[in-house]
């Protein structure tokens, strides 16, 4: 070859790798980087996350005909570790992140993508400030904590009125962390403006979520003498709390939660057997009766057996429907060239989905309005959906029947 | 605020303070004659506390009962951790000896992440969530009998160091080092021995919390961090001390808790910390240096 | 030129144009290295000079990070303004909690403990205060990110590399000049033998409280940065006794009250972290936890067989010293 027929070669390969988008856009594959905390004390949260990115590329293959590749990296509950794996996963050729969980971890891997171009899919997290920066390549598909409470206050309403019950009182506990704090302010401004809820919080108790013993807080409430406990949980203090209450053979209507982790975690039966029973939590949850979702089940069986969906459901069904978002976006844009791919994600209007409430649909704000939560009460050792009626599996039980009028 | 809340707060402050001076009793022991910054104290109670989990689970034994096996285990560790990787460290300056015990308390819980995976894990035995009605005074008989422990334990230690042979040698230690080798005395293996004790404590508290608190692989820190705050405001090296300590951090955040805001409580104990530090740096039960 | 100063020349060399040939993540490793290698710096005059071991140093970083942070959040006062606060108070708490101990006489792990204390008490305490966030964080709103914007602070990660570069630079100047003043030579005989020092005349609590203040006041600069680079802060993550843990691990590994120990410690900690993380990957060990026994044990290696750090015997090897 001549040597100018060989510097013009040179130079067509370098004006080809210099423009990665065309070469990129060749591929077949969507190459998904999961940001998870498979370790650190989010560890057993990132785990359960992490099985609902496992089974995604076997059932997309088959519902969309896509081919995904997961490059999953694990930021150790550490958000400088969240910054570089995401830089990271980018440079190894991630068309897209979805993640992480963790809404410190979300807005610093939220910074990475917005720099760097690259589309970012959140799975699971409420803070709202992340969706509020005027970001264009960070999208989330799950409520705020401001739509977690709306949702579950309305809930809650509906609650009273399927078993025609009127609570008068409830004495309110919360953790004292970033999710609780924002639980707190919605309530707070959301509460007095709903008259169709009966009751009144006579007492408001924050404690500490790292606390091993909560003697002092359930004694407080207890001395309020309200109807029911209004709670804001995570697994852990849960856990503690009921124990706490029967220790103090304290018996109130039910435990019911607005929106919060930690009453519908596998934990939180396994250790407390019956005790677990009636709790009630309002959470955005996967609809049970949806086609994905029994597709869903089916995969995640397999790759679980000894595991149950309705453990993971909220987990695994956002990081899976992430993924599906992903790939949904792919499949329209044929492309994996990030900015196309963020253009099609915008444009994404999936209505065949596993979470309850309306079609996926982003608002400017790379946010989805519209998703619905359940009111899910602890049943037989599961988490059963008892409201909204058209995706229930069972009547809801209010007041609990180990309740003890005082 | 009626009395009976009151009263019910204190009472619980007092049992939950008792278990904590129990944990902290080894660390008073270790640091109180072998001057070693244990900052792998929490992690070590962990350990102990899975050991009971697991021995429960393959053989249903009580808490209670495991004691003896783990304890003794623990005697060995402690006594093997002491003589063989710590030793060198007692004349390093404390930033080497606690970045030791830093790695060692990395490398303990992720191990236990590691075997035990990152869900808790307890046990179940009957009497775990009653309580004894006394008027209108609630008491946790796990708390109770967990406290019972503690107090068994203290007395059992301070007899040793007072009235045993081996018990005043290492106490000769602790006060004279110089003066110790001296006259003869096998200062290592004392100093081992010492550290062999205090894991034994350290597993008494673990199969006692056990009882309380499901344990996972991150519990460690924040009870390394509430030992050593334990020790210093009951005095170093006295066992009473770390009792009337773990009494005194239990009832003021039960109190101030109660009064002030549950979510705060931890603030109590730190500000009492920097109130002794300041102001009788030997705390309460401590001799003068 | 000594052989020292050309070494040190040529690594400044190789880091200015470090990202001429560095793709994004390894230029996103190296300011997290020069943070850590910046911080433990700050960390190691207090230590190193001074001679009191902090351990709740956390507590300076998320004050200036507060400072400066809660300023461009409520008032859009921009991050210089902020630095001149944030050193200010730090400085200030640091002279502080330096009077305390000193004053009473506390001193090696009592000391240790009432920073750790302080470090606490302030974590629970901005996990209360609605005003700067509370347990929700505190979220900068992040403007643009193309071009540099010094007097904002904003900018690409490259920007963020080159100011913490600078910060590097200027530290191990300021420190090399501090040790060859007359502080430098107060602070070695204090160190050495603190009674005959007095005997000789020297205020001891002075020049301790000296290191004290300028120790905490570069941990300020440190927190402004963190505010300004990941725009969130969180009580929970800032103050948290595990970052005071970060932040002395480089300096103690690479070695307490020299020179160099931070730097080296910090991107030798660093790239073992990643190091190992690539290497089980490759082996297919993906246990979550596997990663962090590994480098426990490496960091157990290191304490136990280099107890002055990895610095002293580097520089005897390639005779620098």
């Amino acid at each position: 070859m001549k040597r100018r027929q060989f510097n013009r070669a040179l130079a067509a390969a370098a004006a080809f790798s210099a423009f990665p988008g065309i070469v990129r856009a060749q591929a077949t594959k969507l190459k998904v980087g999961v940001i998870l905390p498979r370790s650190g004390y989010l560890g057993f949260i990132g785990q359960s996350c992490q099985k609902g990115a496992d089974l995604a590329p076997g059932v997309i293959k088959e519902m969309l005909g896509v081919d995904i590749e997961l490059m999953n990296a694990d930021f150790e509950s550490n958000v400088d570790t969240a910054r570089t794996r995401a830089e990271r996963l980018i440079q190894e050729g991630a068309n897209v992140l979805v993640g992480p969980f963790d809404s410190g971890a979300a807005s610093a891997i939220a910074q990475v993508a917005e720099q760097r171009g690259v589309p970012f899919v959140i799975n699971i997290a409420a803070a709202p400030q992340i969706t509020e920066q005027g970001y264009k390549y960070v999208f989330r598909n799950f409520q705020t904590a401001i739509d977690i409470v709306r949702n579950g206050l309305d809930l809650i309403g509906d609650l009273f009125q399927a078993t025609h019950t009127v609570p008068r009182t409830a004495v309110y506990m919360h953790v004292n962390d970033t999710f609780g704090q924002a639980m707190t302010k919605g309530i707070g401004a959301m509460l007095p403006r709903r008259t169709q809820l009966p009751f009144k919080i006579v007492d408001t108790i924050s404690y500490d979520p790292a606390a091993k013993d909560l003697t002092v807080e359930v004694s407080k409430a207890k001395a309020a003498n309200a109807d029911f406990l209004l709670l804001v949980c995570r697994l852990n203090d849960a856990i503690i709390l009921r124990r706490e209450m029967v220790k103090q053979r304290w018996n109130p209507m039910g435990i019911v939660s607005p929106g919060s982790p930690g009453m519908y975690e596998e934990q939180y039966f396994k250790t407390l057997g019956k005790l677990s029973d009636y709790s009630i939590s309002n959470v955005p949850w996967y609809n049970p009766n949806s086609k994905l979702t029994k597709v869903v089940e089916k995969a995640f069986l397999k790759q679980n057996p000894k595991d149950k969906l309705d453990f993971h459901g909220l987990n695994a069904g956002f990081t899976f429907e992430a993924i599906l978002i992903a790939a949904d976006a792919y499949k329209r844009a044929r492309s994996t060239d990030p900015k196309t791919l963020a253009d099609a994600i915008r444009q994404t209007n999936i209505v065949d989905k596993m979470s309850l409430g309306g079609p996926i649909k982003f608002n400017d704000k790379g946010q989805v309005e519209g998703i619905g939560s359940a009111c899910v009460q602890n049943m037989n050792g599961l988490p059963t959906v008892v409201l909204p009626q058209s995706a229930a599996k069972a009547k809801p039980v209010f007041p609990a029947p180990y309740y003890k009028k005082t | 605020m009626s009395f009976d809340l009151v009263a019910n707060v204190v009472v619980a402050g007092v049992l939950t303070g008792l278990l904590y001076g129990l944990m902290a009793l080894g660390l008073s022991v270790i640091f109180g004659v072998v001057r070693v910054v244990n900052f792998a104290h929490g992690e070590m109670m962990t350990v102990a506390m899975y050991a009971a989990t697991v021995l429960f689970a393959e053989l249903g034994l009580d808490p209670f009962v495991c004691v003896l096996p783990v304890a003794a285990a623990f005697f060995v560790f402690g006594y093997v951790l002491q003589r063989g990787l710590i030793n060198p460290f007692i004349t390093r300056p404390e930033h080497s000896q606690f970045m030791l015990l830093v790695a060692v308390a990395i490398v303990l819980v992720n191990a236990l992440l590691m075997v035990f995976g990152p869900s808790a894990r307890n046990v179940q035995v009957d009497y775990q969530l009653e309580s004894f009605e006394i008027g209108k005074i609630l008491v946790d008989k796990a708390r109770l009998y967990a406290a019972g422990a503690a107090i068994a334990s203290a007395v059992g230690l301070f007899m040793f160091f007072k009235k045993t042979k081996t018990g005043k040698a290492i106490r000769a230690c602790a006060d004279n080092h110089l003066g110790a080798l001296v006259v003869g005395l096998d200062v290592k293996h004392l100093y081992a021995l010492t550290f062999g004790l205090g894991a034994v404590c350290v597993a008494v508290a673990g199969c006692a919390m056990v009882l309380l608190v499901d344990v996972t692989p991150p519990l460690g820190p924040a009870y390394t961090l509430l030992a050593f705050v334990i020790v210093i405001v009951g005095g170093l090296g006295s066992m009473p001390g770390a009792l009337l300590g773990g009494v005194l951090i239990g009832v003021s955040e039960a109190l101030g808790g109660l009064l002030v805001a549950p979510s705060a409580k931890g603030m109590f104990s730190f500000g009492l910390l920097i109130l002794v530090l300041l102001f009788r740096p030997q705390g309460l039960l401590g001799k003068k240096t | 030129m000594s052989k020292a100063s050309a070494a040190l020349a040529l690594l400044a060399a190789l880091l200015i144009a470090l990202p001429a040939f560095a793709g994004n993540y390894a230029l996103s490793v190296a300011t997290l290295i020069l943070y850590f290698a910046y911080t433990g710096q700050a960390w190691n005059v207090m230590m190193g000079f001074a001679g009191q071991l902090s351990l709740g140093h956390a507590l300076y970083v998320g004050v200036g990070a507060y400072a400066a942070g809660g300023l461009f959040f409520h008032y859009g006062i921009g991050p210089w303004a902020g630095l001149g606060l944030a050193i200010a108070l730090c400085m200030a708490l640091g002279l502080f909690i330096g009077f305390l101990a000193f004053r009473f006489r506390i001193s090696g792990v009592y000391f240790a403990l009432l920073t750790i204390a302080f470090a606490e008490f302030t974590r629970i305490g901005f996990d209360h205060l609605d005003w700067l966030g509370g347990p929700g964080g505190m979220f900068l709103k992040v403007a643009q990110r193309d071009s540099w914007d010094l007097a904002n602070f904003r900018g690409p990660p490259l920007m963020y590399y080159y100011a913490i570069l600078f910060l590097c630079g200027a530290a191990l100047a300021l420190c090399n000049l501090l040790l060859k003043s007359k502080a430098g030579y107060y602070w070695q005989a204090i160190r050495e033998n603190e009674e005959a020092a007095q005997a000789l005349g020297i205020n001891t609590f002075r020049w301790k409280m000296l290191a004290v203040a300028i120790s905490s006041a570069m941990t300020a600069v440190s927190g402004v940065f963190f505010a300004f680079y990941y725009n969130n802060l969180f009580p929970e993550q800032i103050f948290h006794i595990s970052r005071s843990i970060e932040i002395i691990l480089g300096p103690v590994i690479g070695g307490v009250g020299t020179l160099f120990g931070p730097i080296l410690g910090a991107a030798v900690l660093t790239l073992l972290s990643d190091g190992i993380t690539d290497g089980l990957a490759a082996l297919g060990w993906e246990i979550p936890g596997i990663k962090q026994v590994f480098y426990g044990v490496v960091l157990l290696a290191v304490v136990m067989y280099l107890p002055n750090g990895i610095w002293p015997p580097l520089a005897r090897l390639f005779r620098l010293k």
